[in-house]
Parts: structure tokens; C-alpha cells; sequence
């Protein structure tokens, strides 16, 4: 059930801990830092919490990290580096020792413990705590936590110990070589436990908070903004360069391009659809697309209660062979994508690309294929399939979707689209109402079987319930291979050849970012960032 | 029953003999210029909606391949391409799909305000008329109804019934009588001290004629101009409950899809998308306000 | 009076009962969950959840227990979203940005539109009343979700006179572009409705009467014909302050002002019952003393209004 198997490849870059080089702003050679330290940028939504063991999301987890330091975070390029501990030792994988940092210090004063981290990490899978990631705590494979998410054990029973004050043992259930890379997530930083029982719930409002990591939470109005404070009791403060940090709330992302534009905030991620092209041209030094490990396609129900055509694997080629991604990445989206033809994102680390014929076909090759699949199918113009294509209301699905259906439309295929809100559609999907579905897949850690495993029979989020013994088998092993990615190659394989979802394409991380900006983390493709890292030159 | 028509004495007065009400009004409302421009407006965005579809060289649904992804360029109107409105940002003929969404927003318009007219007119009327504890409650019936979150009520509907144009409506008839209600019933409060109420109440006329022919004529001056007024909400209504997913649903479209996805792309140099759609609304609505002046007017009973 | 006015606030009580009943009805009806995500929770942390909010427990002890706690403590409960939030914290920190920009829009709608109406009704078919009329049709069919955008370019972008969004605590450069964007369209409808009706009472026969006495047009105006002129007025206001409220989610929107209008549509797509709650019972006694206002000023106007 657990799913962080070998990230064989990374692997040894996580179990050697690195040199604790404090990894703070590097200012690059005939940069001169301007007078105005202050960084700011725009959110979508505003954030459901700042309280680390309750987070669930991006947004969230964004600040926090800026708020709070794990025993370890990433760099610039998503490699694992010392944070809170200094150095890590392990036995067999299992057995996991961090040395803390003796000068780590609250922003209150107090000295950071390793009983800081335990109470964190019981209060975390703590039934009375309520946290919606309490099963990332189970997922870890820490001793105990599954009963204790369950209510079946004490809290006091996880796995996890302060050996004294600067030394945290954490006792695993199985070998996890990428442990460290684990509890770089929010969930696993330490929080104050004065302050939590002090002020309950609101021990997150400014003012009440107390926080290690390089920054302070200053002001938050729901809504609209808030603002953090360059924390002075940061053990590497010195070296923390950015003094402020605003993000503002904006709910409609072309009212947010203009204000970017306007000069209001420096960063804004999340282009609206189709404007990337614009934004390059007009401003090519701030305008950039990265990739993003997160993959999009269409599912396709397997179930009774999907079309029954979509059982013959004729259609379901036809179906992916006439879809023109080319044109669904270059004149819809606009955003530097890349057309999909596989599940897994091509950047995940160590994965290789299987060979799939199709990816190599021209498009009308394709075209042609899928017409002679379809009439082997029984269908065509003449005989007409209807399918249902549902898809939650945004305007990115509703292009692509509108885009599929017309291309569908040679092969005889009538398609009904239907858009939902969000809740009533993950439940109309969840139950097998389609044909066809809008999906779309991130990554929870950078290997490929944060993917595949979605099309594993059991797997919660198989919503199209494409069901391969071969796929099962093939994945369960990989937990316990040397190189797993000669088996997700393999899965890949099978994919493409039954065609069990409609892979579409590969995202990308479009945003603006002031020029000023240096040191962003470009090769960072689960998106985190460090603003202690960044700094601001002065213009030319 | 000599009495119970002291009500129409004025209007009897002078309206000579032999000529019916309406054909009066009717006459009245065709002198009013202004009017007969909305009138005229009206009947040619509706043979638009009608006949469009057989002029449009593109589908309302078919992508221009040559056009999508550099729209701001290939998608411009113009003569030479067939796309006379320009297209949409996925290179669908603006024409044609503007011709497709007027229908739909015609329908919704009018429907909706029609809705809201009978039963707001009829509930609210009904309320004022017999106040006291029948006005209580049926307003207290009004404050819940007005309260209530909306998107749970479409979401649901969505739910049980599935999608359909009737859901539409049901959607939109269930929202737009409420305010309609509250204003009758403020008005018909107030003519329910008149003189003219007061004498048929002496008379014994039954309550409810009252209601029909002494109390709706004179609130239709009021009721009209406010059912103008609610034209364009449930026009820009209908478009949110589209989001929902109850609506209509892509590729089919309409004024308030069509104007919401115009603003979105304001910035992008394709301002075609925002000003055809927006400019039928604009005449659209020009010609309901225009009309619903005339129809006050001409309906007016103590103007005869 | 005051005998009216209480029974109205005690028959509020029941009124907002029912409507709690009603709203926890739909909500529970509805597909979704608060907690649902795209990758699905495990049932074990969807239980311990739905324990820590006491989702389940029997329907009739939560609206109970929902009711004992707001007539006890004044009480609505914490947000199923936002977790660091209460609601109570949250509609005390945007209710009164709404009710600021709100009662600003509502006052410039009053003044400007009924102004604009009157005007228009008493120099009926000159170039005022068509320019009134214009004006009025106008602000009427600009949507305010394409106004805003507009406003944005126009006053952010190309000009620099005012900040795109925020609140800032109500300072008024903040203040400005949410009360146009949101008074205009309302401006318009009262403009509509007071031309209406001030031409139906300046066609009536007390208006006549006192004209052929010789009095003078502006104290016939005045005097005689603005008050019964403002009763369908004042009966649209009534649901227009509330619809302002409610359609103040553009405004939170597009201009980040932190009111609780986008809470109307984002509560409801996140099913946060909470929060949904919260605005809806909020919503409910608005709509209950503003049409209790909306009563006494008919008794005002007119006095042989019974009810």
C-alpha cells in the first residue's frame, strides 16, 4: 500500500548526507543588491491553513516553507540538502539518526529540540489533531502510524524519539533510502507546543505565532494578503537577504497579469491559458515556462457503466491516434508543454521513455490509422459512436475538450460535453458517470511510480478502473527492485499498447518573475522555493 | 353592479364607447417612436437569432484550423475568411456562434422575466391584498427563499434531473419572482387604501377579481419597467449557472458565456470577441427598456 | 409601531430556524464533501475528520447543536476549510469591508440614480431625460465583472491613479473602484424605476388637482409628489441592499478586497458548511431587517398603509 519504493536513482544523492554548507543567497559575480529588499507575489486562492501538520496543499505549503524549516528541504535543482539537522546516518534504511542544528532557535528564543520534531510528528497522525495529510505520515512508513492514524494506538507509540536534545531517531516498518527526501514536506516540520496548547486553534494568527524557519508571519487578512517578516532569530539570518515577503490573494489570474504588469508584485504563477506567447514577447526577460511534474490525460472508463465500445481496444486507439496534441500544446495552450504519448512526466528523475510507435507517426499517419481502427471497430460517420466527455468548469479543460471533440469528429464520434464544479464532479467521476474524463495527475515525489501506480486495480484514484494483471504484478516488484525504471518502462509499455488512458500532455510551470528576481530555482520541478535563497539585484 | 365599475369611471370617461382597452393601448404604444424603434430592434435581433444560421458560411461549432492558435491575427473579422465577427480564441466562427447564443439568451430573457412577472405579480399582489398574518407569512416565505444559498438549490437540480434547457428556466423561474414579489406587494399595500379598491371592497366584489382588475392594472406600470430591468440579469444570471454546469453547455453558447470569455481575453488585442457579443446585448436590452416604457405607458390607466 | 416592529423581530426567530432546517436539507443533499480531494482520503483520516467536525452524528443533533451554540455563545462554528479560521473570525474580518464598499455603492446608486430618475420624469422627452435615460441604460448593460477589468486597465495599468486591489484596511484610493464597479448597475435600476414612477404620480389626479390650483412645479414636486414617487423605490432597495451583498463576489474577486461575497460562491464550491452556514443565516437577517426597514418607511410614506 505504500507507495515511496526506490527512488533508486536519486537515491544515493539522499542517503550520503552532503556537506552542511549552509545553503543561503549565493550573490552572483557584478550583482549589486538594491536598496529594497522586499519580495511579493500573487496567489489564486487564499490558503485553508499556515498550521504545517494540517496543510495539505501548494499554496500553503509554499508559505510555510518560508515560515518553518524540516529536519532537511531541497535546493534549487530539487536535490536534498541539511536544514534543520546537520547530518543523517541510517541502518539498513530503517533505523534513521538526524543531528540537529545546535544553534537552531525559535523565533521566540527558545532553542529547537528534537522533542520539538516528536510532538510535531505525533500531533500529525494524532486522530484528535484531525489532519487531512495524516495519511503522508502513514505513507512514510514510520513505526506505528497507521494504527495511530487509526485510533488503534496511543500517539506516543510512532516510531520517532529524541534521543537527547539535538538527536531525533526515527524507526521505519521498511527500508526507505529516500527517508530524507520524505520529511522535507510541511507535515514533518517541528512546531511549538507552548504556543499550540496556549492559543489553540489560532496559534497560526500574527502575533501568536512562533515559527524556526527564516521568516515571521507579520500580517494575514483572509482574502486579500499577508506578509512575512525576516525572522532575526534564524541561525543563518545573516545570510537571509529578502526582508519581506507579501503575497496578495488574487482570484481572477488576468486581473492578476495586470497588476503584475502594473508593477504591483514581482512573481505570478499560473498564466491564464493561451497568454504565454504574449507575456514572452512583450517581456522575454520575465516571462518563463519550466516543466512542472504533473501530467494531464483523459480517462477512460473501463467499467459497465462506461460506453461499450471503449472495451475494444480498436476505439480507444482510434481515440488517442486522432487526438493532435501538437495542436492542443502549440495553438490551445501555448505554454510550452509537451505533447503526451506516455503517462509519467518525461522529467521525472530517472525514468526512461518507452518506445511508442504512435509518438513517432505523423499526424495524418495517425489520422489514417484511426479511421482503418475504427471501421475494424464497426464505427464511423455512417455509424456514428456517442460518448460523454465530462470535464470541471475551467477554461483550459473547456478548450481542450471543445478541441477533442472536433477532432473525433472525422472518425464518427458524436461527443457530449458536460462541465461540473469541482465537488460534483470528483463525485460524478468517482462513481463512473463518463465515458470520458478530464484528468490530471502531480506528483507527490519526483519518480515514476507517483504515476503509474494510479492504474494499479486498487489504487483510489483509478477512476477509469483499468484493471492488468501484468501492470499489478510488474509495479508491486518495483518496490523491491534495484532499478525499478526498466519496470515502469515496461508499465508504460502496456499502457500505450491497450491504451488505458488517453494521455494528452506534460505540464509546465508558466510564470512572470520580475527581472530583479536572482537565484529562482528554474530546475526545481516540484515547484518549491526558498526565498532565503533569492535575492534582488539593483537595475541596471 | 353598477358601483363596481367606478374604478373604470375615469378611464370610461374618455375612451369613447365601442373601443376595447387593448386596441387603445395598442394604439398608444404605436405613437411612441421610441418605442417602435425598440420594437423594431427587437424583431431584428430576433430574425438574426432566426435566420442567421442559414446565412453563416462557418458552423457554429466547427474550428477554423487555419485560425486556431494565432486568432489574434487569422481570427480578425473580415469579409475574405467568412468569419464576418472574427473568431472565438479557439477559431470558431464569432458570427455564428453569436447567432447560436442569441437564441439562447432571447429564450432566457424573456422566459425568465416572464416567470418572474406572472408569479411575482400574482404572490406578491395576493400578499398585499389581504395583508396581516396571510402577508406575514407569505413574506416570511419570500425572506427564506431569498436566503438560501442558490448554488446548492442548481446544484441539486443539476443532480436529480440531469441537464436540459427546462432545468435552465427552472433554475432561472425559481430565482427572478422573488424581488418581483417584494415590489408588487409594496405597491398593491399602498392601492389597497385607495378609494376605488375600498369602494369594490363595500361592494362584495370577490377578492380575487379585485386583485385582477383593479389591483394588477395598476401595478403593471411599476412591474414592467422593473421586468425590463431583470432582462439583463437573467441574462448574465444564466451564464453562472451555466459555470455550474446546469446550463448550456459548450460547444452551444451564449450572450453571457460570450461577453464572459471576450472580457477574459480583453487584454489580448481580440476585442472583437468582447464587442460583437456585447453589442447585441447592449441593443438587446436598448430595445426591452424602450419597449417596457412603451408598454407603461400605453397601459397606464390614468393616462387614458 | 413599535408593537409591529417587535412582533416582526420575534417572528424573525422562527423564520431563521427554518431557514437553517432548510439549508442544512441542501447541503447534505448535495454531491461533495468538504474534504474530498482529486486524489481521495483514506477512510480512516475522512473519519477522523468527519468526527472532529461531528459529521457523524445523527442530521437532528448537528442543527441542534449548530442552533444551541449561536443562541449560547453566539457561536457559528469553525470553517471546514479554512482551518485556522472560525467563521465568526472570518465575517468579522469581511463583513465590514462589504458593508463599507456596500454602503458606499448603495448611497451613490440612491443619489445618483434617484436624482437622475426624478430629473428625467419631471423634464419628461427633453434632452435631459434622454441624456438621463442614456446614462442610465448605459451603466446598465456594462456587466460589472467586464466594468472592473476595465476599470483596472484603465485606472492601474494605463493611468497609475489607483491601486489594483486590496483593501488596505479601507484607505480610499481602495474604496473607490469597488463602489463604482459595484453602485453602477443598481445606480441604474433606481434611475429606471424612480423616472417610472415619478411620471405615473405626476400623471395622477392629486398632481393634476394641485396643478390647476396654480401651485408652483417645483414645490408641487417637492412637496407633493417625490414622497408617494419613492414608495416602488423604496421597495426595490430593500432586495437591491441585500443583492449587493450577495453581488459583491465580482467586486471581491476581481478587486482582492477581502469582503465575504466570494464566500457566497466559494463556501458553496468548497462546501465549507461552516462558512456556508454563516453568510447564509448573516444573509437571512439582513434580508429580514432590511425588509422590516423597507415596511416602516412604506408607513412613513403613506399612512393608510395597514398591515
Amino acid at each position: 500500500m505504500q507507495r515511496f519504493t526506490l527512488l533508486a536513482s536519486t537515491a544515493f544523492l539522499l542517503t550520503a548526507p552532503l556537506a552542511p554548507t549552509a545553503f543561503a543567497a549565493q550573490i552572483a559575480e557584478g550583482d549589486t543588491l538594491a536598496e529594497d529588499q522586499t519580495f511579493s507575489y500573487s496567489l489564486l486562492d487564499q490558503f485553508p491553513t499556515l498550521d504545517p501538520q494540517l496543510n495539505e496543499e501548494v499554496q500553503g505549503s509554499h508559505i510555510i516553507a518560508q515560515l518553518f524549516e524540516g529536519l532537511t528541504r531541497q535546493d534549487a535543482d530539487g536535490n536534498v540538502i541539511p536544514a534543520g539537522a546537520t547530518e543523517w546516518t541510517n541502518e539498513n534504511n530503517t533505523v534513521w539518526t538526524f543531528k540537529l542544528r545546535e544553534d537552531a532557535r525559535w523565533s521566540n528564543g527558545e532553542p529547537v529540540t528534537a522533542s520539538d520534531y516528536v510532538y510535531a510528528w505525533r500531533r500529525a497522525a494524532d486522530p484528535e489533531t484531525a489532519s487531512p495529510y495524516a495519511w503522508y505520515v502513514e505513507l512514510s512508513s514510520i513505526e506505528g502510524a497507521a494504527e495511530v492514524v487509526a485510533g488503534e494506538a496511543e500517539p506516543e507509540t510512532l516510531g520517532v524519539e529524541a534521543v537527547d536534545d539535538h538527536t531525533l531517531k526515527v524507526t521505519l516498518t521498511q527500508p526507505l533510502p529516500f527517508f530524507p527526501a520524505v520529511v522535507t514536506y510541511a507535515t514533518f516540520m517541528p512546531t511549538p507546543q507552548t504556543t499550540i496548547e496556549q492559543h489553540g486553534s489560532d496559534w497560526t494568527s500574527p502575533g501568536n505565532m512562533v515559527s524556526n524557519g527564516a521568516y515571521t508571519l507579520a500580517e494575514l487578512a483572509v482574502n486579500e494578503y499577508f506578509r512575512l517578516e525576516k525572522n532575526p532569530e534564524y541561525w543563518n539570518a545573516d545570510e537571509v537577504i529578502i526582508t519581506e515577503v507579501t503575497g496578495y490573494i488574487i482570484n481572477d489570474r488576468n486581473q492578476s497579469v495586470t497588476r503584475w504588469e502594473a508593477g504591483e508584485f514581482d512573481m505570478m504563477d499560473d498564466l491564464p491559458a493561451g497568454t504565454y506567447p504574449d507575456l514572452l514577447e512583450q517581456y522575454p526577460d520575465e516571462t518563463f515556462s519550466t516543466p512542472r511534474l504533473c501530467s494531464y490525460y483523459y480517462a477512460i472508463n473501463f467499467s459497465e457503466s462506461g460506453n461499450p465500445a471503449l472495451q475494444d481496444v480498436n476505439v480507444r486507439k482510434a481515440l488517442s491516434y486522432a487526438l493532435n496534441r501538437e495542436v492542443i500544446v502549440d495553438q490551445v495552450l501555448k505554454g510550452g508543454q509537451s505533447p503526451a504519448y506516455n503517462f509519467a512526466h518525461e522529467a521525472t528523475a530517472g525514468f526512461e521513455m518507452p518506445e511508442i510507435d504512435y509518438a513517432a507517426w505523423s499526424q495524418s499517419e495517425r489520422m489514417e490509422r484511426a479511421r482503418e481502427l475504427m471501421a475494424e471497430a464497426g464505427y464511423g460517420p455512417d455509424n456514428p459512436l456517442d460518448l460523454d466527455l465530462i470535464y470541471n468548469t475551467s477554461d483550459s479543460h473547456k478548450a481542450i475538450a471543445t478541441v477533442a471533440a472536433q477532432m473525433w469528429k472525422p472518425l464518427g464520434v458524436n461527443i457530449t460535453l458536460s462541465n461540473y464544479e469541482w465537488q460534483s464532479y470528483i463525485d460524478i467521476r468517482g462513481e463512473q458517470n463518463f465515458d470520458l474524463a478530464r484528468s490530471g495527475w502531480c506528483g507527490d515525489y519526483n519518480e515514476a511510480s507517483t504515476f503509474l501506480d494510479l492504474v494499479t486495480t486498487t489504487h483510489g484514484s483509478n477512476d477509469g478502473k483499468y484493471s492488468n494483471a501484468e501492470v499489478d504484478r510488474l509495479m508491486t516488484e518495483s518496490r523491491t527492485m534495484d532499478d525499478p525504471n526498466e519496470a515502469y518502462t515496461q508499465v508504460e509499455q502496456i499502457l500505450a499498447d491497450e491504451m488505458a488512458i488517453i494521455p494528452i500532455y506534460h505540464y509546465t510551470q508558466n510564470f512572470l518573475l520580475d527581472a530583479d528576481i536572482r537565484n529562482w530555482p528554474m530546475n526545481n520541478v516540484e515547484n518549491n522555493w526558498y526565498i532565503q535563497d533569492i535575492y534582488r539585484a539593483a537595475s541596471e | 353592479m353598477r358601483t363596481a365599475t367606478l374604478s373604470d369611471a375615469s378611464a370610461l370617461a374618455t375612451a369613447p364607447k365601442g373601443r376595447s382597452l387593448w386596441a387603445d393601448a395598442r394604439r398608444r404604444f404605436f405613437r411612441n417612436r421610441a418605442a417602435v424603434a425598440g420594437l423594431v430592434v427587437l424583431a431584428l435581433i430576433a430574425a438574426f437569432a432566426l435566420l442567421g444560421p442559414w446565412i453563416a458560411p462557418w458552423d457554429y461549432e466547427e474550428i477554423d484550423w487555419a485560425v486556431l492558435g494565432s486568432v489574434e491575427t487569422m481570427g480578425r473579422p473580415s469579409l475574405e475568411t467568412g468569419h464576418w465577427f472574427g473568431t472565438d480564441q479557439l477559431g470558431r466562427d464569432l458570427f455564428a456562434r453569436t447567432v447560436q447564443g442569441t437564441q439562447i439568451s432571447l429564450m432566457v430573457g424573456i422566459v425568465g422575466a416572464l416567470i418572474a412577472v406572472v408569479v411575482g405579480t400574482l404572490y406578491g399582489s395576493v400578499a398585499g391584498y389581504f395583508g396581516g398574518r396571510v402577508d406575514g407569512a407569505m413574506m416570511r416565505v419570500v425572506d427564506v427563499l431569498m436566503s438560501i444559498p442558490y448554488m446548492f438549490v442548481l446544484i441539486l437540480l443539476l443532480v436529480v434531473f440531469g441537464r436540459s434547457i427546462l432545468m435552465l428556466f427552472v433554475g432561472i423561474g425559481l430565482i427572478s419572482w422573488l424581488d418581483m414579489a417584494r415590489i408588487a406587494r409594496g405597491q398593491t399595500l399602498a392601492l389597497r387604501g385607495k378609494e376605488f379598491v375600498e369602494a369594490a371592497i363595500a361592494t362584495g366584489v370577490h377578492p380575487f377579481r379585485i386583485i385582477l382588475r383593479h389591483i394588477v392594472p395598476n401595478l403593471l406600470g411599476v412591474i414592467i419597467v422593473y421586468a425590463t430591468l431583470l432582462v439583463p440579469s437573467m441574462i448574465i444570471y444564466e451564464s453562472f449557472i451555466s459555470f455550474l454546469g446546469l446550463g448550456v453547455q459548450e460547444p452551444l453558447t451564449s450572450w453571457g458565456a460570450l461577453i464572459n470569455d471576450g472580457a477574459a481575453e480583453m487584454r489580448n488585442g481580440t476585442s472583437w470577441q468582447l464587442l460583437f457579443p456585447l453589442g447585441f446585448f447592449v441593443a438587446g436590452l436598448f430595445a426591452f427598456f424602450f419597449i417596457g416604457d412603451g408598454l407603461r405607458d400605453a397601459l397606464d390607466p390614468k393616462d387614458r | 409601531m413599535l408593537a409591529f416592529i417587535l412582533r416582526r423581530l420575534l417572528v424573525a426567530i422562527p423564520v431563521l430556524i427554518l431557514l437553517v432546517v432548510v439549508t442544512f436539507v441542501l447541503m447534505y443533499a448535495a454531491p461533495g464533501s468538504p474534504f474530498a480531494t482529486e486524489r481521495g482520503v483514506p477512510p480512516q483520516v475522512l473519519a477522523n475528520l468527519e468526527r472532529e467536525y461531528g459529521l457523524d452524528r445523527p442530521f437532528l443533533a448537528q442543527i441542534g447543536t449548530y442552533i444551541w451554540n449561536i443562541v449560547s455563545d453566539f457561536d457559528f462554528g469553525p470553517s471546514f476549510v479554512y482551518r485556522d479560521q472560525d467563521v465568526n473570525d472570518l465575517i468579522a474580518q469581511g463583513f465590514p469591508v462589504t458593508l463599507t464598499y456596500g454602503f458606499w455603492a448603495f448611497v451613490l446608486a440612491v443619489l445618483v440614480g434617484g436624482t437622475l430618475g426624478i430629473v428625467a420624469a419631471v423634464r419628461q422627452n427633453s434632452w435631459l431625460d434622454y441624456l438621463a435615460v442614456g446614462i442610465s441604460i448605459g451603466a446598465q448593460v456594462l456587466p460589472n465583472f467586464v466594468l472592473a477589468p476595465i476599470l483596472v486597465l484603465i485606472f492601474t495599468l494605463w493611468l497609475g491613479w489607483l491601486p489594483g486591489g486590496g483593501w488596505q484596511g479601507g484607505q480610499w484610493e481602495f474604496v473607490i473602484m469597488p463602489v463604482v464597479a459595484l453602485g453602477t448597475s443598481f445606480m441604474a435600476s433606481i434611475a429606471r424605476i424612480a423616472r417610472a414612477s415619478m411620471l405615473e404620480v405626476l400623471s395622477s389626479n392629486f398632481i393634476r388637482t394641485a396643478r390647476a390650483k396654480g401651485l408652483p412645479g417645483r414645490r408641487i414636486i417637492l412637496r407633493h409628489a417625490l414622497k408617494p414617487a419613492l414608495l416602488p423605490v423604496i421597495s426595490y432597495l430593500g432586495p437591491a441592499f441585500v443583492g449587493m451583498i450577495t453581488g459583491s463576489v465580482v467586486i471581491d474577486i476581481y478587486f482582492s478586497t477581502g469582503g465575504i461575497g466570494q464566500f457566497f460562491v466559494a463556501s458553496a464550491l468548497n462546501r465549507d458548511y461552516g462558512v456556508m452556514m454563516g453568510i447564509t443565516v448573516l444573509l437571512g437577517a439582513l434580508t429580514i431587517l432590511f425588509n422590516l426597514l423597507v415596511d416602516i418607511a412604506y408607513a412613513w410614506i403613506d399612512p393608510k398603509i395597514r398591515y
